[in-house]
């Protein structure tokens, strides 16, 4: 990170990324932030708030004022605030948080305020949601009035922000600066920082004044934000027309000014090419810096091309435009990165064929052919190679117009074909792919790798890191460039020198070699001995082995980390082995960089980590081998396919290649056209990513279903069948007698799916059973995976074939709920997640009946996640529709879901008694006056509307209303709509709507997976925080108590509402589920669920839940309106006074730890939570006590 | 009255001091031990477990799940905010060297040699003023044998005494075949002080759920006895201070451990049961009790009733046993 403020002597170079970058400029040049989590601008505002915690300063001595909003609506309107009250505000956002901010963006520009907004470009949620990047946000602004400026790399991003700012000050139009997201905001590579003068001299301080003497004040009261009418409006709407004017020249003003203080020159239209060129390419972004590099190829081939980068896109100048143009140019070929369907052309294009048609209209001149193209949606690569396609394309008389580039478009052919092959890459580029486990520390040691390189000797070095969609086992994919000269290259590495696999079982799955250069160097971390390695590779390994000629050389990261006391972080290890092969750096050299940078990441971790790790590196060279390559020994084992061979078409066609990370080689014909997809696809990708995974002791086992119950993954599972069932099953199948009144002579099985278990030992934890002579033992331990997964998982496919329990006998206990079959599983989520456990139970109990709507956020992620997801069908084929909006609509959006089913269920309610004749009175009777309390309620009006089905069936086809029935028949079976998220969307950005739709009355059941934090992007505080715990945006420990969401729902009387810790009381979180579901109304269930942003071992997640109700910090309860129709009190408490001091259940917490470093604050913060938490129990115990009233009408009693 | 004590080296106004305790935890309560007399603070122990666990359990529960996710990089504000036990530690003994003017005394628990001891060094940075290294260590391993744990704690200590310059004690447990020739080990090596005793922390057995379960009683006065005997046994075998810990309650709590051989006496339980302001009590009980007796300083108290000045030596030495056994057979 560059120093925000005041550093004597700047380094002349440093590696970072435009996140960074831009950051450490907004802080300097702005008072005041607002800002709101979204990704991947979220460690913009991350930065800024840790900078204000650490009091540094901005250009004005100050330290900014940062606050965090509910949304990006609410963080647009505190900057509206903050901007006319005369501060200097900024804020970073990207996506649905920019479209959010949009009403007051056209506020903030047709009030002419000076304000620049840094926006990491990123796609717009569509068919599907996408985190990656592409201009479709900042596009969907180009009409607010802002100024959009774009940078195409992280020098770039840095530079424009400054320029950014000094422009809107002089111009009065406000700013939006905007980088790619991912691929600019995350790329590191080298950036010369700007110093504090040059910011200064940059920024003009009497246009800083003339701001803040527009400020609202009392002492010179001003009026703005009339209510104009017909007769004005329009009139003085056109009054700011010369400051847009204006713009344009003082931008370019500030770029040259800029110039001259750094020596970097920018152009707000830049050409780069051949002066007389014939064919030229228009685009915007980091793709510019692709075209150009390709542009310089081509020219070196003789051919007359140039690139025309648009850095400055509104106000569009023209007259700039065409004087940056060359004059012998007779075709452009215009690219966007987004795409407006069924407009005549995307933006860009639009304005590109506007200006030249203006420009030349008055001149005698021939004018070029235009076309226009998309490329790059959702981070779709860019490459060299798609650039020469697009330039090929212009040299026909007539190019495709509308085209596409990096996909094969098969349905209305507008793609243009590249060449794959094509790498235009200097030798003097060294590149390096490393596949890499999430866990393991690839990414952070490769960015080190970086700045070792980068900063620390006379190389250019640029790294990229693209990660998994998955939570748990994911693979990280670090791409790194070293080179002499400056790194222009925003795309993957395609062939690489040094290729590294730091995890072994990734060679089954992917083709890692397939990106090897022919003579590359091959690192593996292996288990095991390396001489032996040879034999242990799948055929297809040893064959790219020897047709590539690598040298090849494993190691044992594993051990040498064991041993060297590190665990499972082989990081520092393959980093070392990285050094000491790639000859990027002398060996010496290299090595001892790597201990200096050991020192300065470590040195705060304290000694011990340090040494663990300056022993690994000693320890790693001597482990290191050469493997002595057979030219033609292909004695491997062929690698297995990507899914089984019985999966269904669209899985074998579709999801196996996306699985083997080749989606980008699938053809647009080959998906869904409207973002439907087939649920039930993640039993196809078995990942196999435990290390040691739990085995039953049946005679130790009481049959609790605990384990069940508690497994996020939904890999341990119970049965109870009939001994006939046994026959044929595997020798190793292991079953006891059943334990159960209701159901004698059975056997019980509690089985391991050994391939989809993360072993995050969740089930161990919570067993209850001991070995009564060695208390240690369980009746389920842990053991080593690779031992046990063939066994395991034949056991496990014949388990899954036993018979699935009658719902309708199942008692409704605990233990019994366990055997009702999960449509919820092997999910993407964390290892020892404390979500899905949640999630799991729901669909157990309700799941065949249920719609469910998602809003954004971890459990969107790992419940709707490319390529596999989790929620899947019973045996009959139902099971969860699942679906997700947005982040801050999605109780709104199951309202509509409500409204859409009783509005089918109320019609064919209406038509039934028209059919009456053709099925019988008793059968419509029943059908309509059908008690669906119960499961066997449940069973037999299925039963029922089977029945009507066969008889309408019979009628004859062209019977009127035949068909409009039939569909509507299942809609007389009660369905339940579960409106699912965490609490950044129940208590901040959804809370809004949560609370209308609470307020409706209609039967909706919301379910809060309360983290007490923003999860999926990184632990940020929301106002579920409680008092104490730290998290970004609040990173001293809040100082106020958490907001009581259930609270707040009990005073409307009519809202079921329960706060549950499954940890804590099962029996408790299963009632307000089946209680949740059977009211009438609406019910919000807050739901305790542990989470890796705590700071433990998620196998505790169980007991830390415990101790949370124990201590009070989390009070167990539920509220009934129906109890009050018995004169009962609808407050029920399942938990008792506290009974533990808070600090028992807090210590265990890295959250709680952060206000350690100020004592008495700390002691202060822990006293006050203490006091808050008995306080607010004693509230509880007043308000299950007290007399209650009358439950109001309306409460959705009467609601069907 | 002159209750002046030299207590490893450091000149304090009287021997009564308050013990390692969670008291020093809450800066309003180390403010009332000031005002109640203390004059010195003695702070809790910082555990090599919790030095090395802690350190390493940061690196595992917070960087594990780092770089792993595009959407998020990390989990937890940045590294430097997050304080753990450790440096809370070192952070505490400032703030309260900031709050009071007594002398503050760091406490470090460890048995093994390993990184924790760099810590010795970081406390005596922080400002304390002296240092008690509590030896707590549990004999399980059949292998190794009473001498070889004798050498490793003394290695230990050496290397504590090594790194730093503040005055040392060092805190015991009561179990050693020869208490007085250990003591004199430590003496050579510089030992400041002798703490006797720590208290064992031992735990308790869950019979329905198959646990041990971790508990701490508050001492009892009756511990003192077995203080009192080794007070009076090393006195004057040793120059390193005597300190008696455990049991000491009372008035004449005090006074038996200064007559025993004690140049200080560490106070905990009976701080913690009645409060900050029972240290008062105690120092205003031992100035009347002398003043009643005329006697003008700690100086011929102490140590006047151990084993080289007792009018009956004997009564301390196995010889006490046999009668009392004697005595209880008729």
């Amino acid at each position: 990170m560059i120093a925000p403020n005041n550093t004597p002597s700047q380094p002349e170079r440093v590696t970072l990324d435009a996140n960074d970058a831009v950051a450490s400029v907004a802080y300097r040049l702005n008072d005041a932030f607002a800002i709101y989590p979204i990704t991947p601008s979220t460690p913009m505002a991350e930065i800024v708030d840790q900078w204000t915690s650490r009091n540094r300063l901005n250009l004005w001595g100050q330290v900014p004022q940062v606050m965090e909003m509910q949304s990006e609506g609410g963080a647009a309107g505190a900057l509206h605030g903050l901007l006319q009250a005369g501060a200097l505000a900024s804020s970073f956002t990207s996506s649905q948080g920019l479209l959010l901010m949009i009403p007051n963006l056209y506020k903030i520009a047709g009030e002419l305020t000076p304000f620049c907004l840094h926006v990491a470009a990123r796609s717009l949620a569509t068919h599907a949601l996408s985190i990656f990047g592409d201009h479709s946000d900042v596009m969907a602004c180009r009409q607010t009035g802002f100024a959009l400026l774009s940078a195409g790399s992280p020098q770039e991003a840095q530079d424009f922000a400054c320029i950014a700012q000094a422009a809107t000050l002089k111009s009065r139009v406000p700013f939006m600066h905007f980088f790619d997201g991912f691929r600019t905001s995350h790329e590191i590579n080298a950036v010369t920082p700007l110093s504090d003068e040059v910011l200064r001299a940059m920024i003009d301080e009497s246009a800083v004044l003339a701001h803040r003497r527009r400020a609202l004040t009392p002492d010179q009261p001003v009026l703005r934000g009339t209510a104009q009418n017909p007769d004005v409006f329009f009139q003085a709407r056109e009054s700011a027309n010369p400051y847009y004017d204006r713009t344009a020249g003082i931008v370019q003003a500030a770029m040259d000014q800029f110039a001259e203080l750094t020596g970097r020159a920018y152009r707000i239209f830049e050409y780069e090419g051949y002066p007389e060129a014939e064919r030229v390419l228009v685009v915007m972004g980091s793709g510019g810096e692709t075209v150009a590099e390709t542009v310089a190829w081509l020219r070196e081939k003789g051919e007359k091309v140039g690139v025309l980068r648009v850095r400055l896109f509104r106000p569009f100048s023209v007259e700039h435009f065409l004087a940056a143009l060359p004059a012998t140019v007779r075709s452009i070929s215009v690219l966007d990165r987004c795409k407006e369907p069924g407009a005549a052309g995307e933006p860009l294009y639009q304005d590109v064929v506007s200006a030249l048609w203006e420009g030349h209209q008055n001149e005698n001149r021939t004018q070029p052919v235009v076309v226009g193209g998309r490329y790059g949606l959702g981070s779709k690569e860019f490459t060299p190679a798609m650039v020469k396609a697009v330039f090929d394309e212009l040299k026909h008389e007539q190019p495709k117009n509308h085209f596409t580039v990096g996909i094969v478009d098969d349905v209305t052919h507008h793609s243009l074909p590249w060449d794959s092959e094509l790498d235009i890459e200097s030798p003097e580029v060294n590149r390096a792919l490393f596949y890499g486990l999430g866990s393991d520390g690839t990414v952070g040691a490769n960015k080190n790798t970086v700045k070792i390189i980068g900063e620390e000797t006379d190389n250019f070095a640029q790294g990229y890191f693209v990660y998994d969609s998955k939570k748990s086992g994911a693979m990280t994919i670090s791409h790194l460039r070293f080179s002499p000269r400056p790194i222009r290259a925003p795309y993957l590495i395609r062939t690489a020198d040094f290729v590294a696999c730091h995890h072994f079982p990734f060679l089954q799955r992917f083709e890692i070699l397939e990106s090897a250069a022919r003579g590359a160097t091959f690192l593996l971390n292996a288990p095991g001995e390396p001489e032996s390695i040879w034999k242990r590779l799948p055929r297809e390994v040893q064959e790219a082995i020897v047709e590539k000629n690598l040298r090849f050389y494993a190691i044992d990261a594993y051990k040498v980390a064991r041993e060297a006391g590190m665990g499972g972080r082989t990081n520092i290890i393959m980093q070392t082995c990285f050094f000491a092969l790639s000859g990027v750096l002398p060996k010496e050299t290299a090595l001892e960089k790597i201990k200096d940078s050991i020192e300065k990441t470590y040195g705060s971790k304290g000694r011990k980590v340090v040494e663990k790790n300056l022993v690994a590196v000693d320890s790693t060279l001597a482990a290191l081998r050469e493997v002595n390559v057979p030219r033609e020994a292909f004695n491997g084992t062929p690698r297995p396919p990507a899914i089984a061979e019985d999966a269904p078409d669209f899985l074998q066609r579709v999801t196996a290649v996306m699985m083997a990370n080749k989606g980008d080689l699938l053809p647009v014909s080959a998906f869904p056209v409207d973002g439907t997809w087939p649920t039930g696809t993640s039993k196809w990708e078995r990942r196999n990513l435990a290390t040691h995974i739990p085995v039953w002791d049946p005679d130790l086992c009481i049959q609790c279903n605990k384990c069940v119950m508690a497994c996020p993954h939904a890999t341990i599972r119970a049965k109870f069948f009939d001994k006939e069932e046994l026959t044929g099953a595997p020798q190793t199948f292991k079953s006891t007698k059943f334990r159960s009144r209701d159901f004698p002579d059975h056997l019980y099985s509690l089985q391991v799916a050994p391939e989809d278990c993360t072993g995050c030992e969740l089930c161990v934890h919570v067993c209850p059973a001991k070995d009564k002579a060695e208390p240690g033992r369980k009746a389920i331990n842990m053991e080593p995976q690779p031992e046990l997964v063939a066994q395991e998982r034949e056991n496990y496919d014949f388990f899954l074939e036993l018979p699935a329990p009658d719902r309708t006998q199942v008692p409704g206990d605990v233990k019994h709920s366990q055997f009702l079959e999960p449509l919820f599983e092997y999910s993407g989520a964390c290892a020892g997640c404390g979500e899905t456990p949640y999630v799991k139970l729901l669909t157990q109990l309700f799941g065949d009946r249920s719609l469910i709507a998602n809003a954004t956020g971890c459990s969107s992620i790992y419940g709707g996640n490319l390529p596999t997801t989790p929620y899947t069908v019973d045996r009959d084929g139902r099971g969860p529709a699942w679906s997700n909006s947005l982040f801050e609509d999605n109780a709104e959006f199951g309202l509509g879901l409500r409204l859409a089913v009783d509005q089918r269920a109320a019609e064919v309610r209406l038509l039934l008694p028209d059919y009456a004749s053709k099925l019988g009175d008793d059968l419509v009777r029943d059908l309509l006056d059908a008690d669906q309390g119960t499961e066997t309620g449940i069973a037999a009006q299925r039963e029922r509307v089977a029945g009507a089905r066969e008889k309408l069936k019979a009628l004859p086809d062209g019977e009127a209303g035949k068909e409009r029935i039939l569909h509507l028949l299942d809609y007389l079976v009660k369905k339940n709509v579960w409106i699912l998220g965490g609490d950044g969307w129940a208590y901040d950005i959804g809370y809004g709507g949560l609370d209308h739709v609470m307020s409706t009355g209609r039967d909706v059941n919301i379910l809060v997976l309360d983290t007490e934090v923003y999860s999926n992007t990184g632990g940020q505080c929301s106002k579920s925080t409680p008092m104490g715990a730290a998290a970004k945006f609040f990173v001293k420990g809040k100082p106020l108590p958490k907001k009581d969401l259930g609270l707040i729902a009990m005073t409307y009387g009519s809202v079921y509402v329960a706060r549950i810790a499954m940890g804590a009381k099962d029996s408790q979180t299963l009632q307000a589920l089946k209680e949740a579901e059977s009211y009438p109304g609406p019910s919000l269930i807050i739901a305790y669920s542990h989470c890796i942003a705590h700071g433990y071992s998620m196998f505790q997640g169980m007991d830390q839940q415990k101790l949370a109700v124990q201590s009070g910090a989390w009070p167990i309860f539920r509220y009934d309106p129906r109890l009050g129709d018995h004169g009962k009190h609808p407050l029920q408490l399942d938990c008792r006074p506290p009974s533990i001091p808070l600090s028992e259940y807090t210590a265990n917490e890295l959250r709680f730890r952060a206000a350690k470093g100020d004592p008495e604050r700390a002691e202060k913060m822990g006293r006050l939570a203490q006091d808050h938490v008995r306080s607010h129990f004693r509230l509880y115990e007043q308000l299950a006590a007290s007399s209650f009233g009358i439950v109001p009408e309306g409460n959705g009693h009467d609601q069907k | 009255m002159n209750l002046e004590t030299n207590y490893l080296g450091l000149k304090l106004a009287h021997p009564i001091l308050p013990g390692a305790s969670p008291l020093v935890d809450n800066m309003d309560k180390v403010r009332r031990l000031e005002d109640a007399g203390a004059p010195a603070l003695v702070m809790h122990s910082l555990f090599e477990e919790q030095i090395e666990l802690e350190l390493t359990a940061r690196h595992y529960h917070q960087d594990r799940h780092e770089e792993s996710f595009g959407e998020a990089t990390s989990y937890f504000p940045d590294d430097d905010e997050f304080t753990l036990g450790p440096d809370e530690y070192l952070e505490r003994i400032r703030r309260i060297r900031e709050a009071v003017s007594v002398p503050v005394i760091g406490s470090l628990n460890g048995i093994r040699l390993g990184g924790w001891v760099d810590y010795a060094g970081l406390i005596e940075r922080a400002g304390a003023s002296a240092l008690e290294l509590n030896m707590y260590f549990l004999p399980t391993d059949a292998s190794e044998s009473a001498a070889d744990t004798e050498r490793r704690m003394l290695e230990i200590v050496k290397a504590v005494k090594g790194a730093i310059k503040i005055p040392l004690a060092v805190k015991l447990s009561p179990f050693f075949s020869s208490l007085p020739h250990f003591t004199q080990e430590l003496e050579v090596i510089g030992v400041d002080g002798i703490v006797l005793f720590n208290r064992f922390y031992q735990p308790d057995i869950d019979i329905e759920n198959l646990e041990a379960t971790p508990h701490l009683e508050l001492s009892h006065p009756a511990e003192l006895r077995l203080r009192l005997r080794w007070l009076a046994i090393l006195f004057g075998q040793t120059k390193a201070t005597l300190i008696a810990s455990g049991g000491v309650h009372r008035t004449q709590d005090v006074i038996k451990a200064v007559m025993a051989g004690a140049g200080g006496v560490q106070v905990v339980s009976s701080l913690l049961k009645f409060g900050p302001e029972h240290l008062q009590t105690l120092i205003k009980g031992l100035s009347s009790w002398m003043e009643q007796r005329e006697y003008e300083s700690l100086k011929p108290i102490q140590g006047s009733m151990s084993l080289r000045h007792a009018p009956n030596p004997e009564a301390l030495e196995r010889a006490n046993y046999l009668r009392m056994l004697q005595v209880w057979r008729t």
